[in-house]
């Protein structure tokens, strides 16, 4: 103890004469940080309502609302965050894991309200002063609590792949489906895309577990065609991927293939279960493809005895025979068609209807007759020169090669037409060229440039890699013929516009720009419609019609009480909205059904 | 010095479960509840006193004030989930939660933390250890009747606290170090603000010096009370400044190094005796190790670079089977972070060591007796100890 213990304290006096350091709240402003975690803000135009914000608020202060003026549509639930302020503790992982980035935070935090209720609100609907606030904790670049990149897909490299008609791609292996199943936030908004609402999260869910069988009974409640949708759908749910925002989309084609491919194809049917008591009713469908199939197989399932009858040698209508076996080998639609075969339902193959079975038959013979006979007749450009012999259909085309007939492949060749079945039938043709002649010579014109091209962009990648030369915007005038007769090749013009002010089909061309595709071959590629021939005159006449197409109502109801029609004939457009079609026919046809036991 | 040892002859003598045979009918003694509101301790706590006169004959302490279930919440989050409640474990030093929770998840996880990261936490910690100085000093001046020293120790917290908020968006419960990482880099300008910060907390340092430590009567009350011998210090599980200030050199950062303390240099601040008066020393002294550290922090530390590692998706989060023990020194002593996994998305067991779990109960029962009454909330606060890391 020192004399200077004693003083010491005393230099405390030297405080008297400093300023105050506190703030006088609230007289002096003091703003929140740049990064300060303040108010929730939502940009609900970015927002997809998909509620990952509420999945991981582990305080559960986040309620996804319905909200005046926002809609539910495709990709957007409709559904906004609502946040509790009675239970939310600032931590911001709602921010961190939004899928779009649409949820930030503002920097103030001052908010006096003497109703308690105003405490739980939904930023960015309910305006707030804070709404147009610059700073405050918005998630920095890279922070990611998803991850954004998709797990690649093993395929075949174009030189190996051109010289046959395997699949392409691999499939993936237990490891990469479990890595790329992880991904997926369950938000749901696939299950309402999909046609078929095939429940997406559960069965991706499955595969994290290792739980392929349920996965694989989860898969045949909706779509009996899930070997073939797992490697050819138009994936409509990937487009609208919660993850598709800031990253690639869950690969949910391809994990609903690997489901199939992990199950011994022997234990399916003991797996999706056998169908319920005979109802004594029985149903008669027209076309084996995925949508009158679907239908047999849900009908089936509900106890009624279905024929379907079917034109050609086997059964899978577009998918067999206007899909090529390097996308969809036969054998995964074979085992798609086992199963439903499986369920009791009589498939009739080589069974036109015309001669032996007609319409007139079917009517008197059974309860009830579904028209399933999808598009099986190409459209021609009507170009001059498209009459010549060696101007040929996709769609024949593509058929008389499933049917193993033999075609005389052209050295060089030009397709017409931008969609899939182009790109189907040109590297088809492609293969063998490569096979016949050693080399591709496959060129492929589309009216609609690349930025608004039909095909899947992967078919166009592919077709790339395997040599086929694809001219965007070029629009067919001529099929050339030498002076003996044979086709040289196809003159097109540039297209300006396509559609004219009205939205109608009416392209323009810049004659300036002319070029000529060299080919002893031209295919038209560019559309088709159904033969609807088969049904016969007296029934034609009887039947709505809506340009070319049956009239049928949302049920897929014609206008005659015995009949449906369902699939490409009356919908389209692909194999899923075909599944979804013959589940919505099925559904009608057995309410129909049950209400004839009853009257 | 003489130590704080009295006759205890005149009172009843302990059974074997410590306890004294009290007989509070014949007058001579009294039961005082000190709690669990009251200034000796940072959260509630009681300490159940028998006196005889002005002199603690016994004391018993009693918890439970604060018991949230944290552990107990934690098993029915996903682990990304238990990242926003960690932090709420210890009021007034979070970061330790967030750092040993991070770090545990991490290893069981298999995740490689960035460099820079690294760097990011140890600076938290480090401003997170002066804070809690800064809160302790206030709190052991303001129990001998300083209140002067505690304003001014909560105004240069609040400085640091300025910082905390333009790095991690908050003041208090940061949120910033999360598993496989922290969630950004230093904000523009940090490195000359945070010089300025360190200027004032030494120059507050130096009036508390000058005020409080350079003080008769705080000397005289402080200097050789509380006293843990050198031989307490393992049995009683006393770590941090505590030990130390008994000349053992206890501390995590040199003895199991962690994050980027094997590149910093610096000593463990020691004493001779650990009364009340040198642990208090101690801990200045030890604020001013931590100031030096953020500064060669900041002079060291990569300037660019990822602080956060990729995770995978946190919703569907699993860790694989395993259990891990991570531990560092908080301005307590050893804080660690117990966690056990099943494989499943959420923990199967975390078990948080605060140190204030042995310091604040067997260590302070031990102290107690003896003491005068009017030293016991000083005494209580010299121990460094806080309830919501005792009731997890």
């Amino acid at each position: 103890m020192t004399v200077q213990d004693v003083l010491s304290p005393f230099t405390a006096w030297k405080n008297l004469f400093r300023d105050p350091v506190t703030v006088r709240d609230p007289l002096t402003e003091r703003p929140g940080a740049a990064r300060y975690r303040g108010f929730h803000k939502n940009d609900v135009a970015e927002c997809i309502g998909c509620g990952t914000c509420e999945a991981i608020c582990q305080n559960a202060a986040i309620d996804m609302v319905p909200v005046d003026g926002i809609e539910t549509k495709e990709g957007d639930s409709g559904l906004r965050p609502q946040i509790d302020y009675g239970r939310c503790c600032w931590c911001a992982l709602c921010v961190d894991v939004c899928m779009t980035g649409s949820l930030t935070m503002s920097n103030e935090y001052t908010w006096i309200d003497s109703d308690p209720d105003a405490f739980r609100f939904v930023p960015g609907v309910d305006h707030k002063s804070w709404d147009d606030a610059e700073l405050g904790y918005h998630r920095p670049d890279g922070h990611r609590l998803t991850p954004p990149e998709r797990i690649v897909m093993r395929e075949m490299d174009p030189e190996r792949r051109i010289g046959n008609f395997e699949e392409i791609v691999d499939g993936y292996s237990v490891e990469e489906a479990r890595a790329e199943a992880e991904r997926c936030v369950a938000c749901g908004l696939c299950v309402a895309t999909c046609p078929a609402h095939m429940s997406i999260p559960d069965y991706i869910a499955t595969i994290r577990e290792g739980d392929y069988e349920a996965g694989l009974k989860l898969l045949y409640e909706t779509n009996p065609f899930s070997q073939v949708c797992g490697r050819v759908c138009t994936h409509k749910c990937e487009t609208v991927c919660a993850v598709h925002h800031e990253g690639d989309p869950i690969a949910i084609r391809w994990l609903k293939r690997h489901i199939t491919d992990q199950v011994d194809r022997d234990r399916y049917v003991d797996i999706i279960g056998r169908p319920a008591g005979e109802t004594g009713h029985k149903v008669a469908v027209v076309g084996a493809g995925p949508a009158g199939l679907t239908a047999a197989f849900d009908l089936a399932r509900m106890g009624h005895a279905v024929t379907v009858f079917e034109a050609r040698k086997h059964a899978g209508g577009m998918t067999r025979y206007g899909i090529p076996e390097y996308r969809l080998p036969y054998d995964a639609l074979d085992a798609d068609v086992d199963v439903i075969r499986a369920m009791g339902v009589d498939i009739k193959c080589d069974t036109p209807i015309g001669d032996k079975v007609t319409m007139t038959g079917l009517e008197k013979d059974f309860d009830t007759v579904l028209v399933a006979i999808g598009l099986h007749l190409g459209r021609s450009t009507r170009i001059p020169g498209s009459d010549h012999p060696k101007v040929a259909k996709a769609v024949d085309l593509l058929r008389a090669i499933t049917d193993g007939e033999t075609i005389d492949v052209p050295k060089t060749a030009v397709v017409i037409g931008g969609g899939n079945v182009a790109m189907d039938i040109a590297r088809s043709l492609a293969r063998l060229q490569k096979q016949i002649h050693g080399e591709v010579g496959m060129t492929v014109t589309a009216l609609e440039d690349f930025s608004h091209f039909l095909a899947d962009p992967e078919e166009v990648k592919e077709s790339f890699e395997e040599g086929i030369e694809i001219f965007d915007a070029r629009g067919p005038r001529e099929v050339l013929v030498d002076e003996v007769g044979n086709v040289t090749g196809l003159k097109t013009w540039k297209v300006v516009s396509i559609f004219d002010d009205k939205g109608r089909f009416a392209p323009t061309y810049d004659e300036g720009d002319e070029r000529i595709h060299v080919g002893t071959m031209v295919i038209e590629a560019i559309g088709q419609a159904a033969d609807v021939a088969l049904l016969g005159e007296a029934l034609t006449e009887k039947l709505e019609w809506n340009r070319g197409r049956i009239t049928v109502d949302a049920d897929g109801r014609t206008s005659e009480p015995w009949l449906w029609a369902a699939g490409d004939c009356v919908n389209g457009p692909d194999v899923v909205h075909a599944v979804a079609d013959g589940h919505r026919v099925a559904a009608s046809m057995d309410a129909v059904l049950k209400a004839k036991e009853l009257s | 010095m003489a130590l704080f040892e009295l006759d205890r002859s005149q009172y009843p003598e302990a059974k074997a479960d410590g306890s004294l045979d009290i007989d509070l009918a014949s007058g001579k003694y009294l039961k005082l509840w000190q709690g669990p509101q009251h200034p000796g301790i940072t959260g509630n706590m009681s300490v159940e006193l028998t006196v005889c006169g002005d002199e603690v004959v016994e004391g018993r302490t009693h918890v439970g004030y604060l018991h949230r279930g944290f552990e107990k919440l934690m098993e029915r989050r996903t682990f990304i989930q238990c990242f926003p409640i960690v932090c709420r474990i210890c009021v007034p030093e979070p970061d330790f939660n967030e750092y040993c929770y991070a770090a545990a998840v991490e290893e069981l996880a298999g995740l490689e933390v960035p460099e820079r990261a690294h760097w990011i936490r140890t600076l938290i910690l480090e401003m997170g250890r002066i804070n809690s100085y800064m809160m302790y000093l206030g709190g052991q001046a303001g129990s001998f009747g300083m209140g002067v020293i505690g304003q001014w120790a909560t105004y240069v917290r609040d400085l640091m606290l300025d910082r905390f908020e333009e790095m991690t968006g908050a003041r208090i419960y940061h949120m910033f170090i999360l598993p496989g990482g922290v969630r950004d880099g230093l904000p523009e300008g940090f490195a000359v603000r945070m010089e300025e910060t360190l200027r004032e907390v030494e120059r507050a340092l130096k009036d508390i010096n000058d005020v409080m430590y350079c003080n008769a009567v705080f000397k005289k009350r402080t200097v050789g009370v509380g006293v843990i011998t050198p031989e307490m210090i393992e049995p009683y599980g006393v770590t941090g400044p505590n030990a130390r200030a008994a000349g053992v050199a206890k501390d995590v950062r040199k003895d199991q190094p962690y994050l980027v303390y094997p590149e910093l240099d610096f000593e463990p601040v020691t004493g001779s005796v650990s009364d009340i008066y040198t642990r208090a020393d101690v801990r200045r002294r030890d604020v001013h190790v931590s100031i030096d550290l953020i500064r060669q922090i900041l002079q060291k530390m990569p300037k660019d670079g990822p602080v956060m590692t990729r995770l995978p998706n946190v919703l569907n989060w699993k860790i694989p089977e395993g259990e891990t023990y991570i531990r560092g020194e908080c301005s307590r002593g050893e804080y660690g972070y117990y966690l056990v996994t099943d494989g499943s998305g959420y923990p199967r067991r975390v078990n948080v060591r605060g140190p204030s779990y042995t310091h604040a109960m067997a260590l302070l029962e031990k102290l107690i007796v003896n003491a005068n009454i009017s030293d016991v909330a000083g005494l209580m606060v010299s121990l460094h100890t806080y309830p919501p890391e005792i009731e997890r």
